[in-house]
């Protein structure tokens, strides 16, 4: 493959703070040379350009919560729609929960997954193992053979991990391994039937409700067996302020401590369910205005290391029923970095400290590469506009689900080409994403 | 997307609009195609309904109970929840009004075998009704099907949502006894969290310029009750105090997931409606409850059949009219077959 010159561009990297015009060399899938000082003119080799003509060129986004289908419900999403939506997200890597159809508890079910990802080979995809055989939340699982064989974190993906014995074991016995623990943080017998945030808007609509503080009290037990056993810790998807609060202070005093939210917990408030709209249907439920307020102000001041998409496909029959027979979740892959865009175009943050949410912090907490255009690195790349007006169109996602609340609504932001090991993978102007296996068809 | 969306800090307007305006706006007094809720209606809406409920309670009372206003035109009662008066009353004014009434008891045929609300919704409206009747034991699946149909739909009780026909054939009781309802002061006691019909009454005692209070112990309460503009008491006796009237509410332990009061024996003694905790209530406090009562448990049988002050028979004989008069609005404010989903 000849070496290829991305020029003229604003380069963002979070790794070494550098916010400039510059260009990246990229030879042989990884960064060559880069910077403001690559002289474009003084390269002697055959090189294919790539004009940017001023674009933001930044790592490509490392999104930390997927839900993939396949194995097992392939009709909501296969793992080739997935890396389709991805690279159109500007997504280059992605880590999966172990939620699928057989769950992935076990090193064989773990290596058939990366296979049958790596075959579609358009981005990271980084498999979650279970943290409890069957997602029961009784026995742990093999976190060392699982370890060994990829998993970069255990978790029971969208189920909390309740019995508190149940955890401090993990987190003690990841230790050696050096793997974080991922929690839904949610207390299942406050959380139990409800399906909105507990409040005057779930009464008004009659919908049983969740009170708000059934999450920082997950957190807050959970931060006790982090200081008990000196283990990783990741709290997914914070919502209230509460939480954000327990977690700050948790950080203060040094215990190995990180969390994420998704962009519904900073662009939208429990407002969104009104008239019963299902999309909106999350878990955690959408909040007051106040927590999101306090969202927002977490991912600006780094408390909240990062933003995660959730993305959570769901067919039309899990959706269009009564709202509280919907099942939670939305599509996000494709709307995480233009509603993140949100923060930085409110004033709320700078965008290389969004851009460092989204990929160089991910990507730390997993003990990944990415997140960085250090010469060496994989050139995992993404080349966007970050002031474009666009308006979601949940039709045109390349997820086979089209579940999303921000369907139809303007935003400000669009990536122009996703550059995965070298290889170009989207490209906004030829609109087809490349990949491997159909190359090797053609 | 910025921000999010607007959110209105005091939340004191309807998170819930009336639905679509029907095709005529030629001066009627309620301008929708559905009746899903009270939430969002107007006085003038609710007055209008009211009064059309009046002319009926006459009719009711001949022996030729029959017009013709709605010959040719289908209703169709759709419940997926049981009920024996809620259904029978529509029925019955349904036919009074000379329509064809169609019954229909969806938790006994097609949901169980795998037909969502949705296939149900859109197999009946192919079939042409005028309108529907939805009961629903899920909040807001009335709502959704409202969206797929093109004729009226009358939410007949959605979860714990709305009741809203409950709320009108009340306040028509009411105002017959009262003549009027502004001014007065309401207690509505007993499990106002589980009850549609307390939130239907809520909205519309409140749009009509009554004060009402809510007495419960704090478990049968919802969270974010007070910003409905109500007082919120937990003790009978201090809740009654100087009330025209007393609204009981029935005990909802199917709605209820786990236990919210020990046991009936104490919910009684706290808050079951007898003489004795009626003391506070003015001297002529009337007495309603929206039925099936459970007698021993929210109210005590001595007071709920004395004549001088249970309005609960009465009630029930303003349903028909109440649902006569929402029926005949609804369906002659159709002058055209709706455009397909607006």
């Amino acid at each position: 493959m000849r070496p290829t010159l991305f020029k003229n561009a604003r380069l963002l990297d979070p790794a070494a703070r550098l916010d400039a015009k510059g260009a990246v060399l990229v030879r042989d899938g990884r960064i060559a040379e880069v910077g403001p000082q690559l002289f474009v003119d003084a390269i002697q080799e055959d090189v294919e350009v790539v004009d940017c003509g001023g674009r933001c060129l930044a790592p490509g986004l490392v999104d930390m919560r997927v839900q993939t289908r396949e194995p097992g419900e392939e009709h909501m999403e296969t793992l080739a729609s997935l890396q389709a939506a991805a690279v159109a997200g500007g997504v280059t890597t992605v880590a999966t929960l172990p939620n699928t159809s057989p769950i992935i508890d076990d090193i064989s079910i773990l290596e058939f997954v990366e296979r049958l990802a790596q075959e579609v080979g358009l981005v990271n995809v980084h498999p979650y193992a279970a943290a409890t055989k069957g997602l029961k939340g009784l026995e742990m699982t093999e976190i060392g053979l699982l370890s060994a064989s990829g998993a970069v974190g255990f978790t029971d993906g969208v189920k909390a991990i309740a019995d508190a014995a149940v955890m401090r074991r993990l987190l003690s016995y990841a230790t050696m391994f050096d793997r974080v623990v991922i929690q839904h943080p949610e207390d299942p017998t406050l959380a139990r039937g409800g399906c909105a945030t507990e409040g005057e808007i779930a009464t008004r609509l009659g919908l049983p409700g969740i009170p708000a503080c059934a999450e920082v009290m997950m957190i807050e037990r959970d931060l006790r067996l982090v200081r008990l056993t000196g283990g990783r810790y990741h709290a997914a998807h914070v919502s209230t302020a509460a939480a954000i609060e327990a977690i700050r202070r948790a950080k203060a005093d040094g215990l190995k401590v990180t969390c994420d939210t998704a962009p519904q917990y900073f662009a939208l408030n429990e407002l969104a369910i009104v008239d019963y709209r299902t999309f909106a249907h999350m878990s955690p439920p959408l909040r007051a205005e106040s927590d999101r307020q306090a969202v927002a102000a977490g991912v600006a001041d780094g408390t909240v290391d990062a933003i995660a998409s959730d993305h959570n496909p769901e067919d039309q029959d899990a959706k269009r029923v009564p709202f509280t027979q919907s099942v939670p979740g939305a599509v996000g892959l494709e709307t995480l970095l233009p509603i993140s865009l949100g923060l930085v175009h409110d004033g709320a943050m700078e965008l290389l400290d969004l851009i460092d949410r989204l990929t160089l912090r991910p990507a730390r907490i997993l003990g990944l590469e990415g997140g960085t255009l250090a010469p060496g690195a994989w050139a995992d790349l993404m080349v966007f506009e970050p002031d474009r007006a666009v308006r979601i169109d949940a039709h045109r996602f390349r997820s086979k689900s089209k579940n999303s609340p921000f369907d139809g609504k303007p935003a400000q932001g669009r990536v122009w080409r996703t550059v995965y090991r070298g290889r170009t993978v989207f490209d906004l102007d030829a609109e087809e994403p490349r990949s491997r296996r159909e190359q090797s068809h053609a | 997307m910025p921000g999010g969306t607007p959110y209105n800090g005091a939340l004191m307007t309807s998170a819930i609009s009336p639905g679509p305006a029907s095709a005529v706006s030629d001066g009627s007094r309620y301008p929708y195609r559905h009746l899903l809720g009270i939430e969002g209606l107007s006085r003038p809406d609710i007055d209008f309904l009211l009064d059309r409920a009046d002319g009926f309670v006459e009719q009711n009372r001949q022996v030729d109970k029959k017009s013709s206003t709605l010959r040719g035109r289908t209703l169709i009662n759709l419940f997926f929840e049981n009920s024996t008066r809620t259904r029978t009353s529509f029925e019955l004014a349904g036919k009074r009004l000379g329509g064809d009434v169609i019954n229909m008891s969806v938790s006994t045929s097609s949901i169980k075998k795998g037909e969502t609300l949705i296939d149900t919704a859109m197999t009946l409206n192919a079939m042409h009704p005028d309108a529907l009747v939805v009961r629903h034991s899920e909040s807001g699946a009335v709502h959704l099907l409202a969206e797929k149909v093109n004729c009226s739909v009358v939410n007949a009780g959605d979860g714990s949502h709305e009741h809203p026909t409950q709320a009108l054939l009340d306040a028509l009781t009411i105002r017959r006894r009262k003549g009027h309802l502004e001014g007065l002061e309401v207690a509505i006691c007993g499990d106002v969290a589980h009850s549609r019909v307390a939130r239907s009454n809520i909205h519309l005692l409140s749009i009509m310029g009554a004060r009402v209070r809510v007495v419960a112990p704090p478990t049968l309460l919802p969270s974010g009750i007070e910003r409905f503009g109500v007082e919120v008491h937990h003790d009978m006796e201090r809740g009654l105090a100087g009330c025209d009237i007393v609204m009981m509410l029935r005990l909802q332990t199917e709605r209820m997931k786990g236990s919210f009061v020990p046991s009936i024996r104490e919910y009684f003694r706290y808050y079951g409606l007898d003489e004795d905790k009626l003391q506070a209530a003015k001297p002529d406090a009337l007495i309603m409850h929206p039925g099936p009562m459970n007698r021993g448990v929210e109210i005590d049988s001595v007071v709920a059949d004395d004549i001088a002050r249970s309005l609960i028979r009465e009630q029930v004989e303003m349903g028909v009219a109440v649902r006569m008069a929402v029926l005949e609005i609804l369906v002659t404010n159709q002058t055209e077959p709706w455009a397909k989903n607006q």
